[in-house]
């Protein structure tokens, strides 16, 4: 088996993968000026209160006019908020941040609307100032998380050659799978209405973890390799190093994905977002650590970009 | 391996297994001294779920300033301390309130039914004065304006002249609001409850009955000796955000700093008014930014399906493993399910809360379990397709895996401590559930890894010498 060689199909791959998330989170920047994803209360700030009516149930129209009689606490309109069903007795409803006090007399307008008793599944009100703290600080804690590795594997793989190669080609591996797992989010959030909440950012961190985790062990084999196999060619060693690790990484992946799609099958609708996330983000995971963070060193052992813009044919080759 | 050692580690896996066998199965831990039968280790186990699964209300407060840097450390735990107390009084159980980063405070209250009003009563400003009410007690619950925070209005040329008449004749001749007065009364603040250095409830004088006894802080000790030897006989109404509490009448002038406050007051009457005197006021105010209320029904719901999740999750890997690994697989099930019962025992001794993100984060950390014995039989297999003999084999599978193992799980330990770092100071408890479970998960499945799996694997080869079956590796 040799995947090294093959090298450039595997990036293509990723490409094809990672692009049309691009593209996705860029129209998505372009058409709300808001950013690359459509974000959950948890980071915009806003409110999210999920009904269960026991009895007769109020239609849409008639939530918008009781949300019409109060305020935000910012004292804004509650006009443009997003009302959908959930089964057949709920509703789910997003709107602006509204405090308690003003839930409790939502409730109680909807309970004098339908004489139905009226029960809050869920509420969750976030403040505007503190969404946008929390999405700075998640920005700032993946940066730290990368940075951090990428200290850690310089200093682990300080005794082979190059060791700060090892510790940036496992960060590219990782914002690889990151950048899938944002793309994956930007089409589901295209197609589905999916927003990011905390969960989403809980699922990227875990994703960064299971990335690096998986590299390291691929190459923690090349580090042993390099130095029983010292005459053979960096890029046969690379291999043969992938091709012996290749059982554990499938089987690994193997088990953190029955977990995860038991999860995904019987979890609840709670955690469903969150499962699938880590599903592609796992999935991704391993790809990366096979075929893009040992092939990058070997690209940049042999200093291939020299060749890119020259003679093409070879290096696809 | 040294077989003696291999004994030694056999009984002390026995023994925390039956130990955690034995938290897993109780709710309430308790160990008696024999010799004079008091309860030596009295532990409530049970386990603790998060407010996402039990139903309930999270909320995240914050300082109401305009700079988060300028608020002390120490004001900010005083107020939490402050909250738990209002908060406690309303009757909920099992509260907690912990400071997250520099001015905000997570407060959590399982299975509320009300939280607006819990979260009404946490916002409430309490103001403690001190007036002078002249020579009648008011009544307790009356509603009285007083001059506190007018003073400094009235001092500015743009104060009304009759608002500054109003207060000094207030103070010389303070009258119970008449039923048909013109003008409500506005009484004079001699002090407010940040004078206050401790407060006390003692036994009274008469029996039955008890008193609250205070001192002041240095600073105010000179002006309430001031005021009270000029106003001996009259009344010094306590007043919590401008309703009377209690009624007082100062009987002697106090010098030292230190008073006390009779009536006829009872055990529980006394201990209410010297909370409300101790935690009077918030030395920061505090605004309510974010709030989760999750419905007891929702929350059933979800712990019933993440178990079952779980459980489903669990059997397939240990199918996979079986059948897969054959003979090593089998054992590292069973290190597995030790995995499982030492966690879960942790889960109840710290305890740590669990939340459904914590749940996910423990689920995932049973795959990364997995993973250590998968990078042990790989190599098990290498040095068995190597010739080696098998306990050889087994050892040298061990030490050859060991960086691996080692350096993968430390990055997924600095990821965990970033995301708690993360968590804790922004007050996102999902977060940091699930970093606390994810890393505890890893160091536990290190030491069943490294400790049991290879334990177990001796105490079957070197017993019952299966050494001659190959096809039992799966080789």
């Amino acid at each position: 088996m040799n995947i090294i060689k093959n090298r450039y199909l595997y990036f293509l791959i990723s490409l094809l993968v990672i692009v049309p998330g691009v593209i996705f989170m860029a129209m998505h920047w372009i058409n709300t000026k808001e950013g690359p994803l459509s974000l959950g209360i948890d980071f915009r700030g806003g409110s999210l209160l999920e009904v269960q009516f026991a009895g007769k149930l109020p239609s849409i129209a008639d939530i918008q006019t009781i949300y019409g009689q109060f305020q935000s606490t910012t004292g804004q309109s509650l006009s443009d908020m997003l009302i959908q069903p959930l089964g057949t007795d709920s509703y789910s409803i997003t709107s602006k941040q509204i405090d308690d006090a003003t839930k409790g007399k939502i409730v109680a307008a909807l309970e004098a609307k339908t004489g139905s008793t009226v029960t809050v599944q869920n509420f969750t009100s976030v403040s505007a100032s503190v969404g946008a703290e929390v999405t700075n600080a998640a920005g700032f804690a993946i940066l730290m998380a990368a940075l951090a590795i990428l200290i850690y594997i310089w200093y682990a793989f300080r005794e082979v050659e190059h060791p700060i190669r090892y510790g940036t080609a496992a960060i590219i591996a990782m914002l690889h799978d990151v950048f899938v797992v944002l793309g994956v989010e930007a089409m589901l959030g295209y197609f589905l209405g999916w927003e990011a909440d905390a969960l989403f950012l809980t699922a990227v961190l875990t994703v960064i973890g299971f990335s690096v985790h998986d590299t390291i062990v691929v190459f923690d084999r090349i580090r042993e390799n390099a130095n029983i196999y010292r005459r053979v060619e960096y890029e046969k060693m690379v291999n043969h190093s992938i091709v012996q690790t290749l059982d554990r990484s499938i089987n690994t992946q193997l088990t953190v994905m029955f977990t995860l799609f038991a999860l995904a099958l019987f979890g609840g609708d709670t955690i469903r977002h969150f499962v699938i996330i880590l599903l592609v983000g796992i999935f991704s995971g391993t790809y990366s650590s096979i075929f893009n963070a040992s092939p990058i060193l070997v690209v940049w052992e042999n200093k291939e970009w020299k060749n890119w813009f020259k003679r093409k044919e070879t290096a696809t080759a | 391996m040294n077989r003696s050692r291999n004994t030694w580690l056999i009984v002390m896996i026995v023994v925390l297994i039956a130990f955690s066998l034995w938290v897993d199965l109780s709710k309430n831990i308790t160990i008696q001294n024999p010799l004079n039968n008091t309860s030596l280790v009295n532990r409530n186990t049970d386990i603790q779920l998060g407010l996402d699964l039990r139903g309930g209300l999270q909320t995240l407060l914050q300082a109401d300033v305009a700079d988060c840097a300028s608020v002390k450390a120490a004001d900010l735990e005083t107020t939490r301390t402050i909250l738990q107390n209002r908060a406690n009084a309303l009757g909920v159980s099992e509260i907690t309130m912990q400071t997250a980063g520099n001015c905000r405070i997570v407060a959590e209250f399982p299975g509320v039914t009300n939280p607006e009003q819990v979260v009404a009563a946490l916002q409430q400003t309490a103001l403690l004065e001190f007036i002078d009410a002249g020579d009648t007690p008011l009544t307790v619950g009356t509603k009285v304006e007083t001059d506190y925070g007018k003073s400094a209005a009235a001092t500015q040329p743009t104060a009304t002249p009759e608002t500054a008449a109003a207060t000094p004749s207030a103070t010389a001749s303070a009258t119970p609001a008449a039923t048909a007065a013109p003008a409500p009364t506005v009484y004079h603040t001699v002090m407010t409850g940040a004078a206050l250095s401790t407060v006390a409830v003692q036994v009274g004088t008469k029996p039955g009955t008890y008193e609250i006894s205070f001192t002041l802080k240095p600073d105010s000790t000179q002006l309430f000796a001031d005021y009270t030897s000029t106003h001996i006989g009259k009344i010094l109404a306590i007043v919590l955000d401008k309703s009377v509490i209690s009624s007082p009448s100062i009987q002697s002038a106090i010098t030292g700093g230190t008073g006390s406050i009779t009536g006829s007051f009872t055990s529980a009457e006394a201990n209410s008014l010297a909370v409300q005197l101790r935690y009077g006021s918030l030395p920061v105010p505090v605004k309510v930014v974010e709030s989760q209320t999750v419905g007891a029904t929702l929350g059933e719901d979800s712990v019933r399906k993440s178990l079952t999740a779980g459980a489903i999750g669990l059997a397939v890997v240990i199918l996979f493993m079986a059948l897969y690994y054959r003979l090593p697989g089998i054992v590292a099930d069973l290190a597995l399910v030790t995995y499982a019962l030492i966690s879960f025992m942790l889960f109840k001794m710290i305890p740590i809360t669990l939340s459904l993100p914590g749940i996910a984060g423990f689920i995932l950390s049973i795959g990364m379990a997995v993973d250590a014995n998968v990078l042990i039989f790989e190599r098990l297999k290498e040095e068995l397709r190597a010739g080696r003999t098998l306990s050889q084999a087994i050892d040298l599978g061990w030490s050859r895996a060991w960086p691996s193992i080692r350096d993968s799980n430390s990055s997924t330990l600095i990821t965990c401590l970033i995301l708690y770092i993360f968590g804790n100071s922004f007050g996102a408890s999902m977060v940091k559930g699930f970093s606390i479970n994810l890393a505890l998960g890893v160091v536990v499945s290190l030491f069943t890894a490294i400790i049991v799996t290879r334990t177990y694997l001796h105490l079957v080869l070197d017993n019952l010498k299966l050494g001659e079956h190959p096809r039992w590796f799966g080789l």
